[in-house]
């Protein structure tokens, strides 16, 4: 039901002009979650947009105040749900950065391994719900059914499908199980054949192309000045991703090319993520090849559980750690930290203020989504119709619970 | 990545109402009062030796009980010289801050969640409204005093007894 409001009618030289305000979402299919767009239109044109979010706010900057630093894992599970393990990499930077530690080796490579599943995992929602929101329903069908490989590898390293949680602050909560190497190189052969399959569904695909070309380009320039990152500002042409140009965990030592499309549009928003998928499996099968065995959570008492749990029936001194961390936690140097990732959705930024407690003083997220969605407010170019809106929203690919937190 | 960062270049040209924040660790970080903000972000986004393009957050601090009691801290970006920079604008209360919007767009939605969550006003924002929090809400979530349960209502069983003076509506300041 869409709710109709007349606001201004005038006789114009071609007939009647009548503005309505139109109201979309938060309940409809193509606004990804709960969007609500103010429409001012006039007819099939439309004037203004004005989104209206925040229905999914949950106040995670404010839980986290009184969460320890553990403990903030699983809230950070919720910020981008199709990509949880990247957002567990953020945070847990950002703090190992105040406490001036490292992850050891091979638990970089797993979190950056889980972080390219999480990406493919992000980005093949869109493949398949952008053409699907625009009319190609078949798509979504194929690419959910290859997101169920990712997902089973989630739920086989961390146990869970979709909140993973798998991250601790340095390291990971467990090793890869075994058998788990096999099932990966096994994903990566068949999804490389899948990649081409999507792209021959719907790159010669007349309607998807029409609706998706040349609609809602967005220059260089004002990507930048809208301060959109990841595939929404490489598609316009600009340049960089943090993997690369600012190298966390061990991406120095990966192989992969940065996509970057010059028209700015939604096909190339929507080819950049495409596109962007083959180098992540370019990179998790690197991740597979140059891993070491090794530990895989820090060894250090006082931040980390122990690795032998059988140490915890025999040794007093782990069993004290055990309950002072479960119980407390651990306290973080008072300090402050920006902490960036490369996050599916662009640039996920963590600023911590640590008062020198066990939980953070404040804690500011700084969500991909959020600034990316508010391109829709701008007039980009070649975003007339009602039609086009739609294309854009699932262009720019925002994950509303992230938008809100 | 070009070599050291020029941060004397910043002091310098706006000689004693910029200052260096020596605790900061993780990247290069200066403290300006809200009346230089404006002019601040424009030398930096303008000047060549900076090109700081890409404004990535704008983050309110509530220290309460301590004073100055609010902070805005920005994280600027320089996509062509790889450059991050932290400015810092500490507030009195009630805390008014002079918008960047007409810098960086970005700075809107960030500006307005600022003002939902902290109550701090933007002097010359386009569109200053509630953000997150529908428009009637009242009081400002964010802030220390808040209590992280909310306050009891009828919707509200399990949240803290609001004492009347501690009510606040977007009127009392704006």
């Amino acid at each position: 039901m869409t709710d109709v409001n007349v606001i201004s009618e005038s006789n114009q030289e071609h007939g009647l002009s009548r503005e309505v305000l139109m109201n979309l979402g938060p309940q409809h299919p193509s606004t990804h979650g709960v969007l609500r767009l103010l429409l001012q239109m006039d007819g099939e044109i439309v004037k203004r947009i004005e989104p209206h979010i925040g229905l999914l706010h949950r106040g995670t900057e404010k839980l986290c105040e009184s969460f320890t630093y553990t403990q903030i894992f699983p809230l950070t599970d919720r910020l981008d749900y199709l990509c949880q393990p990247s957002n567990n990499l953020g945070y847990a930077l950002a703090v190992e950065k105040l406490l001036d530690i490292q992850a050891p080796e091979r638990a970089q490579y797993i979190r950056v391994l889980m972080a390219e599943l999480s990406r493919i995992s992000g980005h093949l929602l869109i493949t398949g719900a952008l053409p699907m929101d625009v009319g190609a329903m078949t798509s979504l069908l194929y690419t959910m059914r290859d997101r169920e490989m990712v997902m089973d590898l989630m739920e086989m390293i961390s146990g869970a499908r979709m909140h993973t949680s798998y991250c601790r602050v340095g390291g990971v909560r467990e090793d890869l199980p075994s058998g788990c190497v096999e099932r990966i190189i096994e994903f990566c052969n068949i999804f490389e054949n899948r990649i081409y399959d999507y792209e021959r569904l719907l790159e010669n695909n007349r309607v998807f192309l029409a609706r998706v070309e040349n609609v809602g380009n967005i220059s260089g320039e004002d990507a930048i000045a809208l301060g959109l990152s990841g595939p929404c500002l490489r598609a316009s042409g600009i340049d960089w991703d943090i993997r690369r140009d600012a190298p966390y965990e061990i991406y120095d030592r990966l192989d992969f090319d940065v996509i970057v499309r010059t028209d700015g549009d939604c096909y190339d928003r929507w080819k950049c993520r495409v596109d962007e998928m083959r180098e992540s499996l370019k990179m998790i099968r690197q991740c597979v090849a140059q891993m070491q065995p090794g530990p895989f959570l820090i060894d250090d008492p006082k931040i980390a559980f122990p690795v032998d749990k059988d140490l915890l029936a025999h040794s007093m001194e782990t069993h004290i750690h055990h309950f002072k961390l479960a119980a407390e936690g651990f306290k973080v140097p008072k300090g402050e930290v920006y902490s960036a990732i490369e996050a599916p959705k662009g640039e996920l930024g963590f600023y911590i203020i640590s008062d020198g407690t066990e939980k953070p003083f404040r804690l500011k997220i700084r969500a991909p989504s959020f600034v990316n969605l508010q391109a829709l407010t701008e007039r980009t170019t070649n975003m007339k119709y009602l039609a086009d809106v739609i294309a854009m929203i699932g262009s720019l690919d925002p994950v509303m619970k992230e938008v809100d937190k | 990545m070009p070599g050291q960062f020029p941060l004397e270049k910043i002091i310098d040209n706006f000689s004693g109402q910029v200052s260096t924040d020596p605790t900061v660790t993780d990247m290069p970080c200066v403290v300006v009062p809200p009346a230089v903000l404006v002019a601040l972000c424009l030398f930096l986004r303008d000047d060549d030796a900076f090109k700081f393009n890409f404004m990535a957050d704008i983050c309110g601090v509530d220290f309460y009980p301590s004073l100055p009691r609010y902070q805005l801290v920005y994280h600027l970006y320089s996509i062509d010289l790889g450059w991050r920079l932290r400015i810092k604008c500490p507030l009195d209360d009630p805390p008014k801050a002079p918008t960047i919007t007409h810098i960086w767009t970005t700075a809107n939605w960030h500006e307005r969640e600022a003002f939902d969550m902290f109550g701090i006003v933007f002097e010359g924002h386009p569109d200053l409204r509630r953000i997150y929090m529908w428009q009637e809400f009242e009081g400002w979530p964010m802030r220390r005093n808040y209590p992280l349960r909310g306050y009891k209502d009828k919707y509200n069983p399990f949240g803290e007894e609001k004492a009347s003076s501690q009510k606040h509506t977007i009127g009392d300041i704006l």
